[in-house]
């Protein structure tokens, strides 16, 4: 075990959600790196057949196999599994009951797309119930197999009702088997092991939607985790110019001054037009920056633990993963 | 304006006033993956639209409340509502699907009451109805359907649902047909049909096989509720079919106009790439690709490696701190439009054809009418 405290310590599996377009899967990618760092093994886990994972890491298309897809810093890996229904149904069958061929057979006969069409709870299950398996799995030692699991979870708006498995079909199924799975699945979704976190923007929509994505997990009895505000940019103003921008006041004189100084324009009047351009983008940001401002402390209200992530100058790639992960190690959120 | 200020290739320009204004427009589709503005820009032409003369209704499946309250409306429910405050000869109204009574609805309208009680109250009914994945597409589908068939407006706009992938509406009429005409539900309808040798006939080496695993599998309890729906709903699901090729149809049809909406992003120019070659595959009318929020500055003229080198040079000799911060922060908004645009570039590298409007960020979301006014103009004015 590590010697450092981080706000997380205990929990096995991380669920992460989000709004589209917030950046979940690069934010459960570089989780699973910085929980992977110091030498540990952790498993990131798609369930929507995107292959987020692959693009994120620049790959192949991942099939149905956990395999190493990274090394984190000072050593550790990352395993990876894009969990396909069809598959997951097949091992479930020959897990419990040792029936792989008749699995076969009613995966040709279209079981799949239609569970999937006439009861989505049951899709959730399995594809739950793979991942939970992933979090209890433990070597012949008796040492559980992965120190984490990261899934990458569907979007903010459906996450309760694709994590309550339990309730999801206790509608279809009272008793039997999978009534059985559904209770072994939320034994780990619903305990201490378990953290659900949320990734938005510093932006109405997404805020919103965490909010009452936050509300609705904590009714329905599911672990809350942090709150992970992505794509954060950095804002190089002292406080009194974007106080004043933001309610449309900037002097450009003193700026036209600089740029003149920075040799950027060739007169007087040149210097006055590039600055009062550079004055219309400055009162834009100070608007936005006070918006997030706002839109951070509705967040902060919640009480969850909240980490800020900078927006990638050059787009997310590798490189840009790895800057991700340290700063989530020193939040310490892993 | 046939290229764009930084563009490099002539790029057609998609006009969208020019097919709101159009009479034979009668749907306009919205659809691109989750986070791009979709729902805003499907309330922005239909609010444009009903200024512009036409009797509009928009259809959305997104429940953000800030969209209903921006056009005034306290909620939006299954029905249609006038939205108030439009200037101009036309109407608008808007309404957000309610999947779970659209579905009560065509099961009440195929089935006799004994029949449609038995389907309405069974388990396996209340999860198909009421669960998010597949269901909210066939659903928008047909409530689109009932929409055009009432003759009410002479433009429906709808958006398409935050699905997996925003394409799966595509799919709804054929995944319905090959779950009806799957063997599954046939071995599963056999007993409980009169005529059904047949099905047992061409499963009878793997039948036992298959019902014991099912039995395994889902329990025996289960099993029994799912045929029960199954037959139950075997008859209704011929009409429900019809319909929804019916519709299919009517997609393909020429007053009907996709628009593929995007932003300036690798995911979702992706996303719009797939959108753009699928609805080629299955000949629906692409009328064209809306970029939103496509960063762009005012101080255009100043390019980044300029900007970094001026405020590198300020900050080595102190001095002008503000005007050096201002570089900075100008610099990295000369960064991002630059990337945007590499990613606009890619789009259009591969799909030359289709037509483009970009719509630039905006510091806030829309909160009313006006905003969505504001959004229709942009939209429009490329």
């Amino acid at each position: 075990m590590r010697a450092r405290d981080t706000d997380w310590d205990g929990v096995r599996l991380h669920v992460v959600t989000g709004k589209g377009g917030t950046g979940k899967t690069t934010v459960a990618a570089a989780l699973a790196l910085a929980l992977a760092a110091g030498g540990r093994k952790v498993l990131l886990v798609e369930v929507e057949g995107r292959q987020g994972i692959a693009q994120v890491f620049d790959l192949p298309p991942l099939p149905y196999e956990e395999r190493r897809i990274a090394v984190a810093p000072g050593g550790g890996d990352v395993h990876a599994l894009s969990i396909d229904p069809e598959e997951a149904m097949l091992d479930y069958l020959e897990m419990f009951y040792g029936m792989r061929r008749a699995g076969k057979a009613l995966t040709k006969m279209g079981i799949v797309d239609f569970a999937t069409t006439i009861a989505p709870g049951f899709r959730d299950v399995l594809v739950t119930g793979k991942t939970t398996e992933a979090v209890r799995r433990k070597s012949k030692d008796g040492r559980r197999i992965y120190d984490a699991v990261v899934l990458d979870a569907p979007p903010t708006g459906r996450i309760t009702r694709f994590l309550n498995v339990t309730n999801e079909v206790a509608g279809l199924a009272r008793v039997g088997p999978i009534k059985n799975h559904a209770d072994l699945v939320n034994g780990v979704v619903a305990s201490p092991e378990t953290a659900v976190h949320f990734v938005t923007l510093l932006e109405e929509m997404p805020v919103q939607e965490t909010l009452d994505g936050l509300a609705e997990l904590t009714a329905a009895g599911l672990p809350p985790g942090g709150i992970f505000t992505n794509m954060v940019r950095e804002s190089l103003l002292p406080d009194s110019v974007l106080d004043a921008a933001a309610g449309g006041r900037f002097d450009p004189a003193e700026l036209a001054l600089g740029l003149k100084a920075a040799g950027l324009a060739d007169g007087a009047s040149d210097a006055t037009a590039v600055a009062e351009a550079l004055a219309e983008e400055i009162v834009e940001h100070a608007r936005r920056t006070a918006l997030e401002q706002r839109e951070r402390e509705s967040l902060d209200a919640s009480g969850r633990p909240r980490y800020e992530l900078p927006l990638l100058a050059d787009g997310v790639d590798l490189a840009g993963l790895y800057e991700l992960a340290e700063s989530i190690r020193n939040q310490g959120a892993a | 304006m046939s290229e764009r200020s930084g563009g490099h290739r002539d790029v057609p320009v998609l006009d969208l006033d020019a097919i709101i204004d159009d009479p034979g427009t009668r749907i306009i589709v919205c659809c691109g993956s989750g986070g791009v503005g979709k729902t805003t820009t499907a309330a922005a032409l239909g609010l444009r639209a009903a200024e512009r003369g036409r009797a509009a209704v928009v259809l959305t499946v997104d429940p953000a409340r800030r969209l209903a309250q921006s056009m005034g409306l306290t909620e939006l429910d299954n029905v249609p509502r006038p939205v108030e405050d439009v200037t101009g000869d036309g109407t608008l109204h808007a309404m957000m699907l309610d999947m779970k009574r659209t579905f009560d609805e065509i099961i009440e309208a195929h089935a006799d009451p004994e029949r449609a009680r038995q389907i309405l109250t069974n388990p396996f009914y209340q999860s198909l109805s009421s669960s998010f994945s597949g269901t909210q597409e066939y659903m928008a589908m047909e409530k689109l359907g009932q929409l055009r068939r009432s003759g009410e407006w002479d433009l429906i706009i709808v958006d398409t649902p935050p699905s997996r992938s925003a394409l799966d509406f595509l799919d709804a009429p054929e995944r319905l047909g090959r779950f009806l005409d799957g063997r599954l539900i046939r071995v599963l309808t056999a007993p409980a049909k009169a005529g059904g040798r047949s099905a047992f006939k061409l499963f009878n080496a793997g039948f036992g096989l298959i019902a014991g695993a099912m039995t395994k599998l889902l329990g025996a309890q289960v099993l029994k509720d799912l045929q029960t729906f199954v037959s139950a709903l075997d008859a209704v699901f011929g009409g429900f079919r019809a319909r929804a090729e019916q519709t299919y149809r009517l997609l393909q049809a020429p007053g009907t106009a996709f628009v593929v909406v995007a932003a300036p992003e690798r995911d979702a120019m992706r996303e719009a790439s797939y959108f753009v070659e699928r609805l080629a595959e299955e000949r629906m009318p692409l009328a064209g690709v809306v970029i939103n929020r496509v960063h762009r500055s005012p101080a255009e003229g100043l390019s980044a490696a300029r900007s970094a080198a001026a405020a590198e040079e300020l900050e080595s000799r102190g001095g002008h701190d503000l005007a050096a911060a201002v570089l900075r922060l100008h610099t990295g908004r000369m960064q991002l439009a630059a990337r945007e645009h590499r990613e606009r570039e890619h789009f259009v590298t591969a799909h030359p054809t289709v037509p483009v409007a970009e719509v630039p960020a905006m510091w806030e979301d829309v909160h009313d009418l006006e905003g969505l006014r504001q959004i229709g103009k942009l939209l429009a004015t490329q």
